[in-house]
């Protein structure tokens, strides 16, 4: 086997007629994982995959195996695996190893999934591009000299590429669903409080969702099924729904469904044509399928990316104090303890993690709390107002996710704002705690469009029945990278 | 809101980052450029607004007290940095000043 099949539930076929062992797919997902060129993984551990994937024949030999079981993955390297390095890409958890693994993990693992390793991403997922890994950028398998995106760059990559047949990120103001658009594949950020954080190194801890990449919109909801639901551990999930009727609906079209097109979302600067008219295409694809369109008002759309980068740098200078040099990770002694702690994070931390610290910092401290943050947590609940009005209206807004393709390498990593910009369709999404998935629609110039989704709060299965159509109505999802075929 | 070097030497001392003069520098022009941008919401009036304390409806989250085991000792010490453990204890360089 040099290719891996296209989709979890090819890949089940073969694993359950006998045609390939879970064993033969590991072994092919590592060689091709090995032979990757565009540093998307920071840890391959073939020893730990071939044991898991073993287990997975027995179990599949048995006949009682879950969808799941088998299925060679890939982890994005915040999310902590017990036993295998964890670094969240920075050097100031180099080299360290967690002694329990995320219940995300855990609950694939439950699964038989085979896990083969860790992936690149932005140092503390802050960032839009990958550029701020502390192991270097992750690049584009469409075009090597551009970002995959961020801050899941190398799960968007390894999955675009053909390495893992699933990958899981972490999205906080876009980056599942912003490198799933730019490497041409579906990603897709569940609601806040739908998935266990406990063992995710914490980012945003208001905004932090774990989130599946995938080659297909079923498969994003199979991995869902899998990962959803209460954990004892987590106490932000409130509310425990049923999660095995995520799948239900994916063939029910959209047929009378509304779906909202926020007119601000056209209007943002710096939208490329080339993106505006993939997307323009996709909602006359839902309107020939049936859906009826409807022009809404996100009016606060603008303020989005003001609010984020007031809330997401404060809760992160909070969540980030306890890389202090004591307990684990990196350790750079001064003559007192205060100074430890200073050159510990001055030498560990890299300039956007640094940034961010002193703007959370900054926009916390007193004198300036009020006029920052609280004022930030207000327009929150005006953003998060302006989403439920809509919502009594349509059923699922269609957007653009991102409003560029692709950019350079280097383009934008010295221009903070730029490089915000690219979230500033998927960041109001988060701090609304809303579910949203981006599918492929097409190519510009040659580079993956992404098309974004979002539902009401626990209405994954509508977010899911849209995508799934649009999937079905163009194929757009079989569209693959050239590079990714290994020299 | 402009703000200059001093502002950031502050915030990284408050955040105990050192930062190297050429840091200093460069992060004063790019967290300027950045506090314009968000000066926007001062444009949205939230007077009769409360903050947002959660996007989910707010309660209380309670699991049953039930005795489970724990991290181990040595799993908690694992990835203690060198000279960072004492016996059964993380070792701190001494906070407080000796009495003369």
């Amino acid at each position: 086997m040099n290719e891996l099949p296209r989709s979890i539930r090819e890949a089940g076929d073969l694993l359950r007629s006998r045609k390939a062992s879970a064993l033969e797919l590991a072994e092919a997902a590592l060689a091709r994982s090995h032979a990757d060129r565009f540093n998307a993984w920071l840890h391959l551990d073939d020893d730990y995959a071939r044991k898991q994937a073993r287990s997975a024949d027995e179990r599949l030999r048995h006949g009682d195996a879950p969808v799941l079981c088998g299925i060679p993955w890939a982890c994005k390297d915040i999310i902590g695996t017990k036993a295998i390095p964890t670094t969240a890409g920075s050097k100031i958890l180099e080299g360290y190893v967690p002694a329990y693994s995320a219940t995300v993990v855990d609950r694939l693992d439950a699964q038989g999934a085979v896990m083969l390793g860790k992936t690149n991403l932005d140092e503390f997922a802050m960032g839009s591009s990958n550029e701020n890994s502390a192991f270097g950028p992750v690049k584009n398998p469409w075009c090597a000299d551009r970002v995959p995106g961020g801050s899941s760059g190398g799960s968007a990559v390894v999955v675009a590429a053909g390495e893992a047949l699933f990958a899981l990120g972490t999205d906080t103001g876009g980056s599942i669903r912003q490198p799933a658009a730019l490497t041409g594949v579906v990603g897709m950020k569940p609601t806040y409080g739908r998935v266990p954080r406990w063992g995710v190194v914490a980012f945003a801890s208001s905004l932090d969702q774990v989130g599946p990449f995938a080659n297909t919109v079923e498969d994003a909801a199979i991995v869902c099924e899998a990962i959803f639901g209460k954990d004892p551990n987590d106490a932000t999930m409130v509310e425990d729904f049923p999660n095995d009727d995520l799948r239900q609906d994916l063939d029910a079209g959209v047929k009378g469904l509304r779906l909202g097109v926020p007119k601000e979302y056209f209007a943002v600067k710096g939208m490329e044509p080339g993106v505006e008219r993939a997307v323009r295409e996709a909602l006359a694809v839902f309107e020939k399928e049936g859906a009826k369109l409807e022009e809404v008002s996100l009016s606060l759309t603008d303020h989005g990316l003001a609010v984020y980068y007031i809330i997401q740098p404060a809760e992160a200078s909070a969540n980030l104090a306890r890389y202090d040099g004591v307990r684990f990770g990196l350790r750079v002694e001064g003559p007192d303890l205060v100074e430890t702690y200073r050159r510990t994070r001055g030498r560990g931390f890299g300039p956007e993690v640094k940034r961010r610290m002193i703007l959370g910092t900054y926009a916390l401290s007193a004198g300036y709390y009020d006029a920052y943050y609280v004022k930030a947590q207000k327009v929150r609940t005006l953003i998060k107002a302006e989403y439920d009005r809509v919502f009594d209206k349509v059923d699922a807004l269609v957007t653009p996710t991102s409003p560029t393709v692709a950019f350079p390498i280097g383009a934008k990593v010295n221009d903070p704002l730029a490089m915000y910009l690219n979230d500033v369709f998927t960041l109001p999404v988060n701090i609304a705690g809303l579910p949203g998935i981006s599918i492929p629609c097409g190519l510009s110039d040659g580079l993956p469009v992404g098309l974004q989704i979002v539902a009401n709060s626990y209405r994954e299965r509508t977010m899911f029945r849209v995508a799934a159509a649009y999937e079905r109505a163009t194929q757009h999802h079989l569209a693959r990278p050239k590079e990714a075929v290994p020299a | 809101m402009a703000i200059d070097r001093s502002v950031v030497e502050k915030a990284a001392g408050l955040a105990r980052i050192s930062l190297e003069p050429d840091e200093v520098e460069r992060f004063t022009g790019q967290l300027s450029v950045v506090l314009q941008a968000v000066e926007r919401l001062k444009d949205v009036d939230t007077e009769k607004v409360s903050p947002t304390a959660s996007v989910l409806p707010v309660m209380n989250v309670l699991r049953e007290d039930v005795v489970r085991p724990g991290l181990s000792t040595e799993d908690a010490f694992a990835n203690v940095p060198s000279g960072g453990r004492d016996g059964e204890f993380f070792r701190v360089q001494h906070v407080l000043e000796e009495r003369p």
